[in-house]
């Protein structure tokens, strides 16, 4: 299985490169363009066939490293 | 008097650190790779230095904040040790959770280098004694992810509690959240800053404010 985190800074965390992205984008002419927001994605391969023991699995990561939930919520994905 | 500056893969600001600790205080100064899983005995103080551990990768610090030695100098650090995290090693100190908040990219998203002007806003911590008196003194950014952020009841606390140990003066650079530059954690032992003492610590550098950070931790050992 493959297991998806998306990390984005929280709603509220001032996110100064979609700030920038979003100035760009008006830029070129898409100026109705809001609240633009730069995550990432971290993925990789789990073992088994244990959907559910994997995304609580991920979680942990998520929670230990993969994002500081001081300034970032994240979303995890297992298919 | 002893001390040790950490070394993780990427820090630039180790040999700063060891020379300006030793000049500044005379103390002994070991230098500590991030894979040992023990600490030279004796420790006054533990340096976590600046640069860019592990390239910055996923997020400043988060890797090194993972690192063995870590294990051990959280464990120094509830025994008692006094230690400092300058710039990438503050980004290290905030990732470990041994201080609160975090480090996002600075508001304008430039690196910004040059000298800054700080407020003293605690003079009692045994990092920032030996500034009582003094108004302002001036050392040297250099960070392009010193944007300090806390939620508001942290950012309170950390206020209340006599926390906030340094301020930037005037112009906020880097968009840090009432304008913090450094912070203590509750113990009063582990402390974080942006500004780089050790680029401050003779007056050949433009400053030697630096040097009393050091002394007055050496001091209060």
């Amino acid at each position: 299985m493959k297991a998806k985190v998306h990390v984005y800074l929280k709603p509220g965390v001032l996110d100064v490169q979609g700030k920038a992205i979003e100035g760009a984008l008006h830029g070129l002419g898409w100026g109705d363009v809001a609240n633009v927001r730069v995550g990432k994605t971290i993925e990789f391969d789990v073992p088994g066939s244990d959907r559910a023991k994997a995304e609580a699995d991920a979680k942990i990561m998520a929670e230990k490293l993969l994002a500081n939930t001081v300034i970032e919520s994240f979303k995890v994905e297992v298919a | 008097m002893k001390a040790a500056v950490v070394v993780f893969p990427g820090s630039n600001c180790d040999r700063d650190c060891a020379v300006a600790v030793e000049r500044s205080t005379g103390a002994s100064v070991d230098m500590v790779w991030h894979q040992e899983t023990a600490l030279p005995s004796g420790l006054d103080l533990i340096v976590l230095p600046g640069g860019f551990s592990y390239g910055d990768y996923l997020r400043c610090g988060a890797m090194a904040a993972q690192s063995p030695v870590m294990r051990e100098v959280v464990k120094a650090a509830n025994d008692g040790v006094a230690v400092v995290g300058i710039c990438n090693g503050f980004q290290i100190l905030c990732e470990a959770g041994m201080l609160p908040g975090a480090l996002l990219r600075n508001a304008k998203l430039k690196y910004i280098c040059k000298a800054v002007d700080l407020d003293v806003t605690n003079a009692q911590t045994r990092f920032s004694s030996g500034y009582a008196g003094r108004r302002s003194v001036r050392m040297t950014i250099g960070n392009g992810e010193g944007n300090f952020f806390a939620d508001d009841q942290t950012l309170d606390r950390l206020e209340g509690e006599g926390q906030v140990v340094f301020r930037y003066q005037g112009e906020n650079p880097n968009g840090s959240l009432r304008n913090i530059a450094g912070i203590v954690n509750a113990g009063g032992n582990v402390l974080g800053l942006m500004p780089h003492p050790d680029r401050s610590f003779e007056a050949e550098l433009g400053s030697a404010d630096g040097a009393v950070l050091f002394q007055s931790a050496m001091a209060s050992a």
